[in-house]
């Protein structure tokens, strides 16, 4: 019998700083290769004896058939743990956890509008990617992605380099306060989406901070969007990520293995303990 | 049926390999290894920790990590593979085995409870005393004919021993040169004794009307879990005696010659259960109580067909250090008990 | 007893009515014969307030919490809940002005766990007489003697007195306290040779869950975030990773409440398991008289602990450490 407990031990193969407080970490199988497949949304549980373990979103998208990769922000004893990694550096991995986002479902064939805060675009950036590689599959696809400065925008040169230019796509970037090196969009993500006004017919996936959300969900709202076409992650402690040590329980649900993905129709059944 | 004088038990403990059982130690009674010199408290009605650490254990060491510049390599301990009697399991006790089940059992395994759960026999024993704490029978558990894979009766000086399942049947076999056979009659008249004194207990009654898998938003916002919670100590009594409480925490340990990954038992009333590293999404002690209550008695249901996670052991009822426990909480809410 | 709680309550609603506080700290009475949970009752709610032989549950650190709500709280207070009291003043951990502390009398409290160690099981009533607990079971009636039914503590009581109070309800019967010496248990320990004491606190250290019930409802275990709770100690609160780390738990807690504990027992009432705690504290604060003289916690609000003072008398380090080994 597997134990699901015991992780497997992967490689730390590229390490890119993103941010003052973000690095993207690629992660492959001892030998090379994908250390398990997974789809867009769904997280991995890493570690480094000794510090402890936790749950992270998979920024990379399943099309790529190398590696997996894991931006981070540096923000508790592990994070910080986790910055101070050279390449090749091996890790624990076990996963992948959590349902994902429905890419294969009730996603297809949809307009998507992904809006993302700070490190919130790190669980978008799976479906982004794995939505340009099956751009025909999708309908348009709007992303506004803000963060406190530019500094702070998070693969700002893939999204400038590669997502800007991807037919069908527009990519939506502001920064919370001016800066001199910012001709772009200035202001806070909520008030950008209420500013651009979109199609309420579009699907919504949004992450970010949780006032950010909330912010975003009443601009959505005002716009006559509809809750069961809205999607977001959860983000809780969680130990097991497999449903059993209880953890991220909130009402019926397990974050862990019901979630990451929830819906807002979902979540509106559920205690507001998040 | 099978039968043995009380005055062989070493005898039929001795001869069933490795034991389990209610022993007392420094005054207390819980389930440990039986041994010749142990005091042997068949008549304790409850153990203060459940026997659910038989199968599930407060600490287990899951992985050893050794880290050597940039490499790890990990170390998986063995699982102890010796077959076990648990002897003397209180029928409240044995459905928390079926609870404990549903999460430990389903889709992923968890590989060292389910290795335990095959190696162990249950053998439980009715209760012939039981006490005011007791409530089994508001979870449809009979007390005079309690579950297990052999039910026993201590009645009149005798021990009788009635095989359930294959496994039982199966350990049977390797005492049976030590029992006579005997009709029901004596078991019979011990269940109606049981019976009558069931009928006569101050909890026989308690209803679990109004709680359940369907009333989830409804009473998570009852206003009354504010007075409830008042005087909770935030405290992890209530969860370590509990026989179906599950949650559980995974640590690493430095020992100084590497790194232990251990697995312990944790408690959802402790502050830090669901800390990150930005905060904690229950930050007050209301909302860790209500997360216990809500789980077994409306969250678990929820999940499990209607099942509650609670057996009426009575343990939290005569532990808790301010008794602001299930009973408690039950009646307060419940549409039932007015 | 029941005249007393009449009188409490009719103190309380007197102290509401004129407006002197807002609502009473007290019990409440709960499901079983037996059951007596802290509480806070609104004028509406006075009917509830019960105060009986079962109440021995210390109200003190719940005023930490009480005290900083609005409007003033009446507390009632044993004698030695007064000594805890004191203990958190001084510690500046209760607002006094938001509190009016009101003495109660106490004859002892029952420990129902030792009637249930006396074999009494099926409990569906509790008499008390003064000497004598009768207890009505689903097997029959049983008695046992009332002083070998009372918590620890109140076997060693520390007197009638109460060390805090805006006013008092005096009793109206005379007590006489058993007056046991609580340093007997401990002088037995000390006697012992160090492999038998070792055997005793193994056998009672390893029956412990770490469940923190003893750390929770102690009152000098104030800490808003405790030392076992931080995950980057590299210790645990609760995992016995092996039988040493349950008996540096109580070790060091032993340590961090020496020279502050007042001796009110809540650790050992509420031990699921039993293990008599207050041992360890009891040694703690025998050693303390013994080295910086006598010296009781929470008689006052004002005097300077002997950890926490230096004289010129105090003993020198090698003589705590030499000695016995």
């Amino acid at each position: 019998m597997n134990n699901s407990l015991i992780p497997m031990l992967g490689v730390v193969t590229a390490i890119r700083r993103d941010t003052p407080d973000v690095k993207t970490f690629r992660v492959e199988a001892i030998g090379g290769g994908k250390c398990f497949e997974h789809i867009p949304g769904q997280c991995a549980m890493l570690s480094i004896p000794g510090v402890s373990e936790a749950m992270f979103s998979i920024t990379s998208s399943p099309t790529v058939k190398e590696y997996q990769e894991f931006s981070i922000k540096k923000c508790g004893v592990l994070t910080e743990w986790l910055h101070q990694m050279e390449v090749g550096q091996q890790v624990t991995i076990r996963g992948p956890y959590g349902n994902g986002f429905p890419v294969e479902g009730d996603l297809k064939g949809k307009d998507l509008l992904f809006i993302a805060g700070g490190i919130g675009l790190a669980p978008l950036h799976s479906v982004i990617n794995y939505v340009r590689d099956n751009r025909e599959n999708y309908g348009t696809v709007d992303v506004v992605y803000g963060s406190r400065s530019a500094d702070d925008l998070v693969d700002l040169r893939e999204i400038q380099e590669e997502w800007i230019g991807t037919p069908g796509l527009n990519v939506h970037l502001t920064i919370d306060r001016p800066q001199d090196s910012w001709d772009g969009h200035v202001g806070f993500v909520p008030s950008y989406v209420t500013e651009l006004g979109f199609d309420p017919n579009k699907t919504v996936l949004v992450c970010g901070p949780p006032i950010m959300i909330k912010f975003v969900l009443k601009a959505l709202m005002d716009l006559g969007f509809s809750r069961t076409n809205i999607y977001t992650t959860m983000e809780l402690r969680m130990k097991c990520a497999i449903g059993k040590c209880g953890r991220c329980n909130i009402g019926d649900k397990y974050v862990c293995k019901d979630g990451p993905v929830f819906r807002f129709d979902e979540l509106d059944e559920l205690p507001n303990e998040y | 049926m099978f039968k043995l004088s009380m005055d062989r038990i070493q005898e039929l403990l001795s001869s069933l390999g490795t034991v389990l059982a209610p022993v007392e130690s420094a005054g207390q009674v819980n389930f440990g290894v039986w041994s010749a010199d142990a005091t042997l408290r068949l008549d304790a009605l409850h153990t203060v920790k459940s026997p659910k650490d038989a199968f599930f254990p407060q600490t287990e060491e899951l992985a050893r990590f050794k880290l050597e510049g940039k490499n790890i390599s990990v170390g998986v301990p063995e699982i102890k593979d010796e077959p076990f009697v648990l002897f003397g399991v209180r029928a409240c006790d044995a459905r928390s085995f079926d609870i404990l089940d549903r999460v430990f059992l389903s889709d992923p395994v968890d590989v060292g409870y389910a290795t335990r759960r095959n190696l162990g026999t249950v053998v439980t024993l009715a209760c012939s005393r039981p006490g005011e704490t007791c409530f089994c029978q508001t979870f449809g558990i009979d007390p005079s004919e309690p579950a297990g894979d052999v039910s026993t009766w201590i009645d009149g000086g005798f021990l009788y021993w009635k095989p359930v399942t294959e496994k039982g049947e199966k350990l049977t076999e390797t005492v049976k040169a030590l029992f006579e056979e005997t009709d029901d009659s004596a078991v019979e008249a011990a269940k109606a004794n049981i019976r009558a004194i069931l009928d006569r207990l101050p909890l026989k009654d308690l209803s679990l009307e109004g709680w359940g898998g369907d009333v989830l938003m409804e009473k998570f916002s009852d206003e009354k879990w504010e007075e409830i919670s008042s005087a909770c100590l935030g405290c992890g009594t209530c969860t370590f005696v509990c026989p179906t409480c599950q949650c559980y925490d995974i640590r690493d340990f430095d020992t100084g010659n590497g790194v232990q990954r251990y697995r312990c038992w944790d408690s959802c009333m402790y502050k830090d259960f669901t800390m990150m590293a930005h905060g904690t999404p229950r930050p007050t002690q209301l909302q860790r109580f209500r997360q216990r209550f809500m789980h077994k008695l409306v969250y678990f249901p929820s999940n499990n067909e209607g099942m509650f996670s609670c057996v009426g052991c009575g343990r939290c009822v005569a532990k808790c250090p301010v008794s602001s426990h299930i009973v408690k909480v039950i009646k307060t809410f419940g549409e039932g008990n007015k | 007893m029941q005249a007393i709680a009449e009188k409490i309550k009719a103190k309380a609603l007197e102290l509401l009515e004129n407006g002197t506080v807002n609502r009473v700290l007290g019990w409440e009475d709960g499901e079983m014969p037996y059951d007596r949970t802290p509480a806070v009752f609104t004028k509406d709610e006075l009917a509830e307030l019960k105060y009986d032989h079962f109440c021995g549950a210390n109200l003190s650190k719940y005023l930490i919490a009480e005290t900083k709500k609005d409007g003033k709280v009446l507390a009632l207070l044993k004698p030695c809940d007064t000594y805890s009291f004191n203990q958190l003043i001084k510690e500046h951990r209760i607002n006094r002005d938001n509190v009016y502390v009101l003495g109660i009398p106490c004859r002892g409290k029952v420990d129902v766990r030792k009637l249930r160690a006396r074999g009494i099981e099926g409990i569906l009533s509790i008499e008390d007489d003064g000497t004598t607990i009768t207890v009505h079971t689903l097997y029959g009636d049983e008695t046992c003697p009332r002083e070998e039914a009372l918590l620890e503590r109140c076997l060693c009581c520390k007197g009638k007195e109460h060390k805090a109070f805006d006013e008092v309800i005096a009793d109206d019967k005379p007590y006489v306290e058993p007056g046991h010496d609580r340093f007997e248990m401990v002088d037995k320990l000390q006697a012992m040779s160090s492999e038998e004491r070792f055997a005793f606190w193994q056998g009672e250290l390893s029956k412990c869950i770490r469940c923190n019930a003893c750390r929770n409802v102690c009152p000098a275990c104030s800490c808003l975030s405790c030392v076992f709770d931080n995950a980057n100690s590299g210790v645990s609160s609760k995992a016995n990773v092996d039988p040493f780390e349950e008996q540096m738990f109580h070790i060091v807690r032993a340590y961090h409440v020496a020279g502050r504990c007042t001796d009110c027992g809540e650790c050992s009432r509420v031990c699921p398991q039993g293990i008599p705690l207050h041992l360890l504290n009891r040694k703690f604060i025998k050693d303390v008289d013994t080295f910086y003289g006598e010296y009781q916690p929470g008689e006052d609000t004002d005097s300077r602990g002997p950890l926490t003072n230096f004289t010129k008398g105090d003993v020198e380090p090698s003589i705590v450490y030499g000695g016995d080994k």
